[in-house]
């Protein structure tokens, strides 16, 4: 066997103790440490919570959720591994292994809360219904064209940061509405864990680009910058048609668009650039900004005049192992 | 007022204190400016909020000299990160007994801006009252 060619080059055994960007080391270990997997979740508990839904807000939720298995799926199978074929260090190539990953743990995860939740016959309609809706197929097509195109690394970048931090939202929106009246809290929980591995994932992907960018002539720059705004139209006429079809007849469809242009403009900085939606059509409904980040809210701050009375403390004295967390 | 703040290679808060357009010292290159400052400080923290606080951050606080100067915490973060949103800011907080002036997400929006703008205008104007 000896004489068969051609064939592929050796790969440099990984070496975690020589990393070339500290940004590779850094994800690694916060995707590692945030690891879950969605047996650890008590779904049971929201099976009573599911009851008191609508047929018709069931099967909203249920399609909703398939139309975010789909990007999972299209994330674990194509775009994670294409990324993975342009990656500059051997210890981005590892991180982008762990985000192929967890996309396939995502997607698992809402056959958890349908195995747990809903009827076989439901599910099988949902994921029918998915392969079928126009706007679902047609965001993942502009998605998947970009991953197939012998582009350059950075479109497939953007097209990917769109994915993971943009078009997730319009169904992310329908857990954190309902968390934030009382209701499928412990399916919000495991959301709430997609949503933060999405951020990392959306973070990570959008530094590698600025870092693409940086080699770039100033015309080259302006290229992909005219790229990236021209593809975020493209697929938010597509996710107001989707949002539209999904979301009117609970009467949420413009709740839902605040929600939209806010994310887009966070995908954006991810890849940093400037916001395209101007702030007042950026309003969240504050119970889904809540939901999105509870307890966190706890101190309100100055600035924003919700604040006590201010007081200069005295500083303590603070030691290095103070500071040890 | 003077901002000292630290952004990493991604450059979110990097780009948020640019636009404020005030003096500002980026650290850890950045030296404590030996005049009353306000700290904007991104998190890194993992879902258990081990690391929240950026290391450049922590030695600057770890001098008396400048945790004296200090007169509060503008936490920048991701509402994505749940309970962990500008979770650093929340800590230097408390642990410096300074208020949390005002949180933003990534970059800041428009509205961020012009809010932490106003807000140390505010600041600067206020007669300063240390507790004895």
């Amino acid at each position: 066997m000896k004489d068969m060619a051609p064939t592929r080059p050796v790969p440099r055994a990984i070496n975690w103790n020589r990393v070339e960007d500290e940004k590779d080391l850094e994800i690694w270990n916060r995707l590692t440490v945030n690891f879950w997997l969605p047996e650890k979740m008590p779904l049971s508990n929201d099976i009573q919570s599911w009851s008191q839904l609508t047929e018709e807000e069931q099967t909203l939720t249920i399609r909703v959720f398939t139309g975010l298995t789909l990007l999972d799926t299209i994330q674990n199978t194509v775009g994670a591994p294409v990324l993975m074929a342009d990656a500059i260090t051997p210890h981005e190539e590892a991180v982008l292994s762990n985000i192929a990953f967890m996309e396939a743990v995502h997607a698992r995860s809402y056959s958890s809360v349908f195995s747990t939740l809903c009827r076989t016959d439901e599910v099988d309609e949902a994921f029918r219904w998915s392969s079928e809706n126009p706007h679902l197929q047609a965001k993942s097509q502009l998605i998947l064209g970009e991953y197939d195109a012998t582009a350059t690394p950075l479109k497939k970048k953007v097209a990917s940061v769109f994915l993971e931090s943009f078009l997730f939202y319009s169904g992310f929106y329908l857990p954190m509405h309902w968390s934030s009246r009382a209701r499928l809290t412990n399916t919000a929980d495991l959301i709430r864990l997609i949503i933060r591995d999405e951020a990392v994932h959306g973070y990570y992907i959008g530094y590698k680009f600025q870092r693409g960018m940086a080699r770039l002539s100033e015309g080259e720059r302006q290229e992909i910058k005219d790229f990236a705004f021209s593809l975020l139209f493209d697929l938010y006429e597509i996710e107001s048609r989707y949002t539209q079809e999904l979301y009117d007849p609970l009467g949420l469809t413009e709740d839902v668009k605040q929600f939209l242009h806010y994310n887009a403009n966070k995908a954006l900085q991810n890849l940093g650039f400037e916001a395209l939606f101007p702030d007042d059509v950026c309003r969240v409904n504050p119970a889904i900004l809540a939901a999105l980040s509870p307890n966190s809210d706890e101190n309100h701050d100055f600035f924003s005049g919700s604040g006590s009375s201010y007081v200069i403390g005295k500083a303590v004295a603070t030691e290095d192992e103070d500071w040890n967390f | 007022m003077q901002i000292v703040y630290f952004s990493s290679a991604s450059g979110n808060t990097h780009r948020f204190v640019e636009r404020l357009a005030l003096p500002a010292a980026r650290l850890p290159r950045g030296e404590a400016p030996g005049v009353p400052f306000v700290l904007i400080c991104p998190t890194y923290s993992d879902h258990t909020g081990a690391g929240a606080v950026p290391k450049p951050v922590i030695h600057l606080l770890n001098r008396p000299e400048s945790r004296a100067l200090l007169r509060g915490v503008i936490g920048a973060g991701n509402r994505n990160f749940g309970e962990t949103f500008a979770l650093a800011a929340r800590i230097i907080a408390r642990k410096c007994n300074v208020p949390l002036l005002y949180r933003f997400e990534l970059a800041g929006t428009e509205t961020d801006i012009a809010r932490v703008r106003a807000g140390l205008q505010h600041l600067e104007d206020m007669p300063c009252s240390m507790p004895a």
